[in-house]
C-alpha cells in the first residue's frame, strides 16, 4: 500500500526550499516534500549535509565544482543555440534539455570511461560529459543522418527515439559485462513518460533476475509532452524499484552535486556486483517537449516560474560565489567560451552538407542484400537519366 | 561422423551445439531453453554442456528477450534467441522492427547486430490459437532483417550455421510440423549460399515455389501430378529476404508457369511479391498468370479446421490445373 504510505510526510528539511510547485503538482509528488529526496545543495546555494551521500563527493575540489558549473553553462548554451538553429530553419526539430542540466551533468560526470551510456534523445548534457562533440548530435535533427557518432568511441549509444527501448539494450549490455567478468557499469536514461512502457518494466525484471550492473536514471521532468506525471503513475517513480527487488532513490534533479553523488553510489553498487539501481532525478522540463510543442496549451506560467527559482545553474553559482570558489574572471571567461561554442555550433550546422543520394542504400545491411543492390542500380539508372541536364 | 540421418529439430540442435562450441560469443536465450531443452527440445542438453551463462532461461517477456539480445550483441555477443511460438513474437515486434532492423543503418554502419531470432512457425500440428501462424511477410517487409526458412534437416543445420555467422539480424523460421522429419545431414559438406534457392525437383510444365513446411507438400503434389503425366519443377526458396528472384526467373523461363505455395495468408503474402516481380521479369515467357495458394484472409482457425485453411495436396493440384489450363 505504497500510496497510503507516501501520505505520511515529514516537513522538509530546508525551509528555504518550501514548495512553490504549480497547482498541478500534488503533495505526493511535490519536490522537497519527500523526506527521501536527496539534496546536497539547496536552491539558495547552501550546502546541506547528508550522512549517506556526502562521501561520494567528499573529494570534490573547487576546480571540480567550477568544472561542473562550466559543463552546465556550456550545455545550456549549446541547447539554446540548437533551439535558435531550429527557428532559423537549419534544424528540423530540437529537443531541449533546458532545466535538466544538473541531472545530466551530475550523472554523466559520475560515469567512468569504461562505463556505457544508453541515452534517450535529450541527453545532450550526458553526451557532453562523454566527450561526444555537440555538433555530432545535430545531424539527426537536421535530417542528414539518424545518428552521427560511433557509439563505441565514447561508450555513448546512439539516441533512441522509441520511448524506453534503450533500457533493454542497456540491460543486455550490462548482462554482457557481467559475463565478461568486467567491473564496468551501464547507465540507462529514460523519462517519466517512458516509465509506463513495458520495455522499462521488462528491463527492471531482467536486470534484477540476472543481477546486471545497470543504473536506471529516470529524469522525471514532470511532463511527457502534455501529460503530467500523474498520468503515468500513482506512486513516486523511485518506489517502483522495490517491487522488482532493487533500491530506488529520488534525488533533487536540479542539484548537480546530489545527482553526482547518488549516481556514483549507484554505479559503485553495480560495479561491486550488487545489481541494478533506480535513480529518479526529480527535475523540470523548463522548455517545450520539442520545438514542435506548445506548452501554453497544457501548463501555466506559475509552475515554470516556481521551478525557475530552483534553477540548477543558478544554485551552483550561488554556492561558488558564497564559498569564494569562483571569481568574476572565471564567469567572464566562461561567458566568452559559451559564445565561442555557440558560434562554432552555428557554423558547423550551416556547413553540414546534405548526404549523398546513395546514402539511402548504405548500411541497410552489414552483409549486403540482393534487393538493395538491385534497387540501388535502378535508382542510379534513374538519376543518370537526368545527366543531360534536364530535370533533377 | 560426416553424414548422419537425423530429425530436423536434432539438426538445429547439433548446429547450435557446434556454434556454441566453436565461438564463445554465441549465446542461446529463450523461455524454457535450459533444463527443459525448449518445448520442442530443439535446445536439448545444451545448457547441461555449456552452462547457464551461455544457454539462458529468460523471463517470459519476448520484448525483453530481443531487447537484451540487442544489448548483448552491442557488447560483442552473438545471441540466438528462441521465440517459443510464432504467435508470441509480437511483443518483440517493436524491438525487432524499430531497433534490431535499423540500428546498423542508424549507426552509419558502426555497430553490427548478429542476432538470430528462431521462431517455430506454421500449422498442421493441431495446436491451440497463436501456435500455428506464418508471419514471415511481416518481417520480410522490414529492411534490415533477413528472413529464412529451411525445409529439411540438412538445410536446417547449415542455414543455422550461416545465420549465426551473419553480421545481420536473421529471423529464422523453423517449420515446426517438420521438426520430426529425418534427413541426411553432412556436417562436413560445404554449404551453398544462405540466400540462394534450390531446384529440389526438376520439371518442365510448371514451377512450384515454396519454402519451409510447404516444400514437402510440393514434392507430394509433383508426385501426384506425375501420375497424370505432368512434369512439375519444385523450387525451395529457403530465403524469403533476400528472395532469389533469379532462380525463380530461370525456372519460369523454362516452364512458363508458376504457382507459389505458402501457409501464410495469400493477401500481401510473399507470393504477391513473387507474382509481381516474376510477371515483370518473365512477361513474355508466361503462359498463365502467376497463381498463389495459401491461407485465407481470416484468423487462423481452430485446429479442427486447419486442414481446410492450409494449402493441401488437392488445393495445390487444383491450382496447378488452373495454371495449366490457360
Amino acid at each position: 500500500m505504497t500510496v497510503e504510505s507516501t501520505a505520511a510526510r515529514k516537513p522538509r528539511r530546508s525551509a528555504g526550499t518550501k514548495s512553490t510547485a504549480g497547482k498541478r503538482t500534488t503533495a505526493k509528488n511535490a519536490p522537497g516534500t519527500d523526506p527521501e529526496l536527496v539534496q546536497l545543495l539547496t536552491p539558495e546555494g547552501e550546502r546541506v549535509k547528508n550522512a549517506e551521500y556526502d562521501k561520494y563527493v567528499a573529494g570534490i575540489t573547487p576546480d571540480d565544482l567550477r568544472g561542473l558549473y562550466r559543463d552546465m553553462v556550456l550545455t545550456r548554451r549549446f541547447d539554446a543555440e540548437a533551439t535558435s538553429l531550429q527557428r532559423q530553419g537549419e534544424l528540423g526539430l530540437w529537443a531541449s534539455l533546458l532545466g535538466q542540466e544538473a541531472a545530466q551533468i551530475g550523472s554523466g560526470r559520475a560515469t567512468r570511461e569504461d562505463d556505457y551510456v544508453f541515452p534517450t534523445y535529450r541527453e545532450h548534457g550526458v553526451a557532453w560529459c562523454r566527450g561526444v562533440d555537440p555538433t555530432n548530435l545535430l545531424g539527426m535533427f537536421r535530417g542528414v543522418n539518424n545518428g552521427g557518432w560511433d557509439p563505441n568511441t565514447n561508450n555513448f549509444q546512439l539516441y533512441t527515439i522509441v520511448i524506453g527501448s534503450q533500457t533493454l539494450h542497456a540491460t543486455g549490455y550490462a548482462m554482457g559485462i557481467a559475463k565478461d567478468g568486467a567491473d564496468s557499469a551501464v547507465i540507462a536514461y529514460f523519462g517519466d513518460g517512458a516509465s509506463s512502457q513495458g520495455d522499462v518494466a521488462e528491463s527492471f525484471t531482467f536486470s534484477a533476475v540476472y543481477n546486471a550492473p545497470v543504473v536506471f536514471f529516470c529524469q522525471n521532468n514532470q511532463w511527457a509532452i502534455s501529460e503530467p506525471t500523474e498520468k503515468q503513475t500513482r506512486v513516486p517513480l523511485y518506489q517502483r524499484a522495490q517491487g522488482f527487488g532493487f533500491p530506488g532513490v529520488r534525488v533533487d534533479g536540479n542539484d548537480v552535486l546530489a545527482c553526482l553523488a547518488v549516481t556514483k553510489w549507484a554505479l559503485e553498487r553495480a560495479r561491486s556486483g550488487e545489481g541494478p539501481t533506480l535513480v529518479e532525478a526529480y527535475t523540470y522540463r523548463m522548455g517545450a517537449h520539442t520545438t514542435s510543442d506548445d506548452p501554453t496549451r497544457y501548463r501555466g506560467d506559475d509552475e515554470r516560474l516556481a521551478w525557475e527559482a530552483k534553477d540548477p545553474i543558478l544554485r551552483l553559482r550561488r554556492y561558488l560565489e558564497a564559498s569564494n570558489h569562483a571569481d568574476e574572471g572565471f564567469f567572464a571567461e566562461l561567458e566568452a567560451e559559451s559564445e565561442a561554442l555557440g558560434k562554432r555550433v552555428r557554423e558547423a550546422v550551416r556547413a553540414m552538407p546534405d548526404p549523398d543520394h546513395f546514402a539511402i542504400f548504405e548500411n541497410a545491411y552489414a552483409d549486403g542484400h540482393a534487393l538493395v543492390d538491385e534497387e540501388r542500380a535502378q535508382f542510379a539508372a534513374y538519376q543518370a537519366s537526368f545527366a543531360d541536364g534536364e530535370g533533377a | 561422423m560426416a553424414a548422419e540421418k537425423m530429425a530436423l529439430a536434432k539438426a538445429i540442435n547439433e548446429s547450435l551445439r557446434r556454434a556454441l562450441d566453436s565461438d564463445p560469443k554465441v549465446l542461446v536465450m529463450g523461455e524454457d531453453v535450459g533444463k527443459l531443452g525448449g518445448v520442442f527440445r530443439v535446445t536439448d542438453g545444451l545448457q547441461k554442456d555449456f552452462g547457464e551463462s551461455r544457454v539462458i532461461d529468460t523471463p517470459l517477456a519476448e520484448s525483453g528477450i530481443v531487447g537484451t539480445a540487442i544489448g548483448l550483441a552491442l557488447r560483442g555477443y552473438r545471441p540466438v534467441v528462441e521465440i517459443q511460438f510464432d504467435g508470441f513474437v509480437f511483443p518483440a515486434y517493436d524491438q525487432i522492427v524499430t531497433q534490431l532492423a535499423k540500428m546498423h543503418a542508424r549507426s552509419l554502419g558502426k555497430v553490427k547486430l548478429p542476432v538470430v531470432v528462431r521462431i517455430p512457425y506454421g500449422g498442421g500440428i493441431g495446436a491451440v490459437e497463436h501456435h500455428s501462424e506464418s508471419p514471415e511477410s511481416l518481417f520480410a517487409h522490414v529492411a534490415g532483417l533477413k528472413v529464412v526458412s529451411p525445409s529439411n534437416a540438412s538445410d536446417a543445420y547449415w542455414m543455422m550455421q550461416q545465420a549465426i555467422q551473419s553480421d545481420d539480424p536473421v529471423i529464422f523460421f523453423e517449420p515446426k510440423r517438420r521438426y520430426w522429419d529425418k534427413g541426411e545431414v553432412n556436417t562436413e559438406a560445404i554449404p551453398g549460399p544462405l540466400h540462394k534457392a534450390q531446384v529440389v525437383r526438376e520439371g518442365t510444365d510448371l514451377t512450384l515455389v515454396a519454402y519451409g513446411p510447404m516444400v514437402k507438400l510440393c514434392h507430394e503434389v509433383a508426385d501426384a501430378a506425375a501420375e497424370e503425366g505432368k512434369s512439375l519443377e519444385v523450387l525451395d526458396l529457403r530465403s524469403v529476404s533476400p528472395l532469389d528472384f533469379d532462380s525463380i526467373q530461370a525456372s519460369v523461363q523454362k516452364t512458363r508457369r508458376l504457382v507459389v505455395v505458402h501457409e501464410a495468408p495469400v493477401f500481401f503474402g510473399s507470393g504477391a511479391e513473387i507474382a509481381a516481380r516474376i510477371t515483370e521479369r518473365c512477361f513474355y515467357h508466361l503462359e498463365a498468370p502467376v497463381l498463389r495458394v495459401g491461407g485465407y484472409h481470416a484468423p487462423y482457425p481452430p485446429a479442427r479446421l486447419e486442414e481446410e485453411y492450409l494449402p493441401g495436396l488437392d488445393r495445390v493440384l487444383d491450382t496447378v490445373d488452373r495454371a495449366l489450363a490457360y
